[in-house]
């Protein structure tokens, strides 16, 4: 970072003591600052461990982990014979960010091919503008709108019994995560060196045939990793998801069925658990599997990511 | 035939280039057509129940009449108290990265902590900020422990944009100063943050929409559905605007369906309006810069 002969001094005072003080000063601000830096690794170890802890007590005593992961019956509070299968719940996870991520991906790329190659100038920034301020509005506000909006809409138009269902969340999660599928497409296709695109404009390529055939294949990784941030952000989203989707836990055999996702089960639950009851630390089990499922996908988007810079 | 007369191929060639541009102009129209018919949607059923009244009364009759007042100060206390906690670590964290580390595995596992904090679903912060703030450290369903789990939340925002326009600051700025004799936080304090502070204030901005607009975790940390009272003290409950969205839309019967479409639009336009003072800025600052 600094060449070799500029470098800060340890000390910018003349007298000894002045510069005593000066050095203690420049230690003790320098540890501070050290310290925040670091802050960001103990929070996600922070994260890791509080949500594992208060699930731990039934994760090594009682869990049934074949029940857990196979079995599509969430019971948790039968009077009788309590079951926590959450099979559904991911199945009800995995098609509502599925869906969404059919929608979104081309969608996302489709726009930020555009915003990068094609437009240019005040549209170009103001596209961008658009995108950030997409990217603002609160999910609770999406979830109102697919309640309000979206549901007679997909009643009407499917002629559905209820537009509560999959593809309301979907549609909602597809638009959530739009804004970040394009920027850092748009990141990714904008690093790609201009001498590539002169080269392949001198053989006579169109910008179509540019962005297609030349801008795809060299931003591979950096679209790569938008699609996977994107796929982590549909994930975690809850408030969306909670309101649209109609909150019944089954596995979906079509884009109509209501289901629950692993978020919104945590969200409408947690509430009614008495604390430390076995309920309230399933939820929590629940919650570690989340993290550990967008920690794995945010690596692996990094992975990506440093591979290119690597190269 | 002229040499340079455009070919067949050459011409449909350009035929599929100009639909192509059409299609992607058609998908990128597709990005603002849905967020400016949100918006329009939200103000017009809103419209009714949207008064002065409506911003600066408490809701009475179970939340079916009345205003907001409560959950728009409620928003305040927590995106207040949370800015407190995260915008100092949050800045200094940067100024770590930028101005300290090393390119060495270290910083790259900070870096990566950053990333991840940012993707760790909302929901999941919300266990967190339950297990460690009200039962771990007992400041109970309060202010302070909702405050707590936002701060962690919005830490990447801050650090992501404060790296940017700490980096945007020359080198040579920086050389210049360590030449005459400063030591590193030196050269910090009176060259690197004042040239600084305007991209640094934009990010902090930033944090104050995300903040303004979460709801999962706060749901179980220090929202409330209704409170009579005003929040006192950061031990206290409050009432915040996405939670009450959330509860008058899907929890309460018999409100006025006006009712949660004016909250919206207050929430939303408040999450705009500071997200655009912050674009300003920043567009304001890359016209004012010299270097």
């Amino acid at each position: 970072m600094t060449s070799p002969e500029i470098r800060p001094r340890r000390s910018g005072a003349r007298s000894e003591t002045m510069q005593h003080i000066e050095r203690w000063k420049e230690f003790v601000i320098g540890s501070v600052i050290r310290i925040c830096g670091f802050s960001a690794v103990v929070f996600v170890f922070g994260i890791f461990f509080f949500v594992f802890k208060e699930g731990a007590g039934l994760l090594f005593g009682g869990l049934d982990f074949v029940q857990f992961f196979t079995s599509p019956e969430w019971y948790p509070d039968s009077p009788s014979n309590i079951r926590y299968g959450i099979l559904a719940i991911m199945a009800g996870s995995f098609a509502v960010v599925v869906m969404a991520m059919i929608v979104a991906v081309p969608l996302g790329l489709g726009a930020a091919i555009y915003i990068s190659e094609f437009s240019s100038g005040m549209i170009k920034e103001f596209l961008k503008v658009i995108i950030e301020l997409f990217a603002a509005v609160p999910s609770v506000v999406w979830g109102f709108i697919g309640l309000v909006i979206m549901n007679p809409m997909i009643i009407n138009v499917f002629n559905a019994p209820v537009g509560l269902n999959a593809l309301n969340g979907a549609i909602l999660l597809a638009l959530m995560s739009l804004p970040i599928i394009v920027s850092i497409s748009e990141d990714a296709l904008k690093a790609v060196p201009d001498g590539y695109r002169e080269a392949a404009e001198a053989m006579g390529a169109t910008r179509l045939q540019i962005s297609i055939k030349v801008l795809l294949p060299a931003a591979k990784n950096g679209l790569l990793a938008a699609v996977l941030l994107g796929v982590g952000r549909a994930i975690g989203e809850t408030m969306a998801v909670l309101m649209a989707t109609g909150h019944a836990v089954n596995i979906p055999t079509s884009p109509l069925d209501s289901v629950r996702t692993m978020t919104a089960t945590i969200a409408a639950e947690l509430g009614e658990t008495a604390q430390g009851s076995d309920h309230y630390k399933v939820l929590f089990v629940i919650g570690t599997l989340l993290f550990l499922i967008t920690f794995i996908i945010n690596l692996t988007a990094d992975l990506v990511v440093k591979g290119i810079r690597k190269r | 035939m002229s040499t340079f007369e455009i070919t067949r191929h050459g011409r449909n060639k350009e035929r599929v280039q100009s639909i192509a541009t059409a299609l992607l102009l058609g998908v990128t129209c597709l990005l603002i057509l849905p967020l400016a018919s949100v918006i329009g949607l939200l103000i017009v059923r809103g419209a009714p129940a949207l008064s002065f009244e409506f911003l600066f009364t408490q809701p009475i009759n179970g939340m079916t009449a009345g205003g907001i007042m409560p959950a728009i100060v409620g928003t305040m206390w927590l995106v207040g108290t949370s800015l407190l906690m995260a915008a100092p670590v949050g800045v200094l964290a940067a100024v770590y990265l930028n101005e300290y580390a090393k390119d060495n595995w270290f910083s790259r596992i900070i870096n990566l902590a950053i990333v991840n904090l940012a993707g760790v679903p909302s929901i999941v912060y919300a266990l967190f900020g339950v297990g460690a703030f009200v039962l771990f450290m007992g400041f109970g369903t309060s202010i302070l422990s909702a405050s707590l789990t936002l701060a962690i939340m919005t830490q990447p925002v801050i650090i992501a944009s404060t790296k940017q326009a700490l980096s945007a600051v020359p080198m040579s700025f920086r050389e210049a100063c360590w030449n005459v004799g400063a030591t590193r936080w030196q050269t910090i304090r009176h060259v690197v943050l004042p040239n600084s502070i305007a991209g640094i204030l934009t990010g902090i901005i930033l944090e104050v929409s995300r903040a303004a607009g979460e709801t999962a975790p706060i749901m179980f940390t220090g929202a409330a559905f209704f409170l009579p009272f005003l929040p006192q003290s950061v031990h206290d409950q409050c009432m915040a605007l996405s939670m009450h969205l959330f509860t008058i839309s899907t929890q309460v019967p018999n409100v006025p369906p006006a009712y949660p479409y004016a909250t919206a639009v207050v929430l939303v336009g408040l999450v705009l309006m500071v997200n655009t003072t912050s674009i300003l800025l920043r567009i304001r600052l890359r016209r004012r810069r010299k270097w």
